[in-house]
């Protein structure tokens, strides 16, 4: 019986993080500009990774490798946003431009 | 300043326990002398502010995961911002790069409230230059959020800092 | 339940080759390491889930940690050395 429960809140959370993957990769192709995609990315991604480790956890129970799953969650909820700030510090020191609304017609939708 | 060696070493000796995962005298006793001498060489990398006592350092890492309660909220909100934004047809976005004015001082507090720039809804942090940041925002209404303060107030709070008056 | 991890892994085997749109024709150089660093994510995941299906978590763990570590490691140069070369083209 507590089986049956900790798959189906282990399933739930799973289709949770794997809708938000879905739309972070919608985001990265369909925004016209560099740092547009960059929102879709660094949110999505550490959002979706959470929730899937948490239906792993949820369906692992409470053991030792459990505990290194939490790892990994707690690791990119550090590292997503800081791999986000570190290409826009490259992007402004490369003088990229971002995509304006009112630009958008004379300079095309390209970074 | 023993004390700060000591839990040094623990800490080092759980993470040990956790990668290892296996308990026979041989493990057990190499990842004690090996969390020892580490702790040895660079308990002052994780402890660098040695004047705050052990309560404070406890009462602020409650006061910090009580704030990664509210973060994670605020994550759950960003996503589905960012998933209405990316399924609708006409997107509507209005894409700026703002400079924010901060007042936090401390590394640690500029750090936390970069990271939760970013990984709040509409926001990223690009570069920080002295005490500004700069700040991409995807609409300008939400940018008003942002200098509102009250991010940077709750982070000041988790980190005891005091905010001058505007 | 098992059925259910393959699914999932096939479904993000998916979402990885939709990335590597972005990663291919990307229109300049950091789109392509923003793409790559989500595949690097999505890879972790479906290390887990390989541990998963074949019931050898305590293994696969460890190499998605690795994973995970090299894939952030490996953005971050990639960023810094773009920074210093100052073309983005």
């Amino acid at each position: 019986m507590i089986h049956i429960v900790q798959n189906i809140i282990a399933i739930f959370f799973i289709l949770a993080g794997l809708f938000f993957f879905t739309t972070s990769i919608i985001g990265l192709i369909r925004f016209p500009d560099f740092y547009c995609r960059m929102h879709a990315t660094g949110k999505g991604d550490t959002l979706g990774t959470i929730l899937l480790f948490a239906g792993f956890i949820v369906y692992e129970g409470v053991t030792l490798t459990s505990l290194k799953l939490l790892l990994i969650p707690v690791f990119i909820f550090l590292a997503s946003p800081t791999v986000t700030h570190s290409i826009g510090k490259a992007a402004v020191n490369c003088c990229a431009k971002g995509w304006e609304k009112e630009k958008s017609k004379e300079e095309g939708a390209s970074a | 300043m023993l004390m700060l060696y000591i839990i040094t070493a623990v800490i080092l000796y759980l993470f040990w326990i956790v990668f290892s995962g296996i308990f026979d005298p041989f493990h057990l006793i190499t990842g004690a002398v090996m969390s020892l001498l580490i702790a040895f060489f660079t308990w002052d990398l994780l402890f660098k502010n040695r004047e705050i006592s052990i309560p404070e350092r406890l009462g602020e890492a409650f006061r910090f995961a009580n704030y990664i309660l509210w973060l994670l909220w605020q994550i759950v909100i960003a996503n589905i911002y960012v998933a209405r934004l990316a399924l609708s047809p006409r997107m509507p976005i209005d894409p700026k790069i703002i400079r924010v004015p901060i007042k936090l001082k401390k590394d640690v507090s500029m750090v936390a409230f970069a990271n939760s720039i970013t990984l709040t809804p509409g926001t990223i942090t690009i570069s920080v230059e002295g005490d500004t940041f700069l700040v991409h925002a995807i609409d300008l209404k939400l940018a008003d959020d942002l200098l509102s303060g009250e991010m940077e107030r709750r982070v000041a709070h988790v980190f005891r800092e005091d905010l001058l008056p505007l | 339940m098992r059925e259910f991890y393959i699914w999932v892994s096939v479904f993000l085997c998916v979402l990885t080759l939709l990335n590597l749109y972005r990663a291919i024709y990307g229109p300049d150089t950091l789109t392509r390491i923003i793409a790559i660093n989500a595949i690097g994510t999505k890879t972790v995941m479906i290390l887990i889930l390989i541990g998963l299906i074949y019931e050898r978590l305590e293994m696969f763990i460890d190499i998605a940690i690795v994973y995970a570590l090299l894939s952030f490691i490996s953005t971050i140069i990639a960023a810094k050395y773009l920074e210093r070369r100052k073309a983005i083209e």
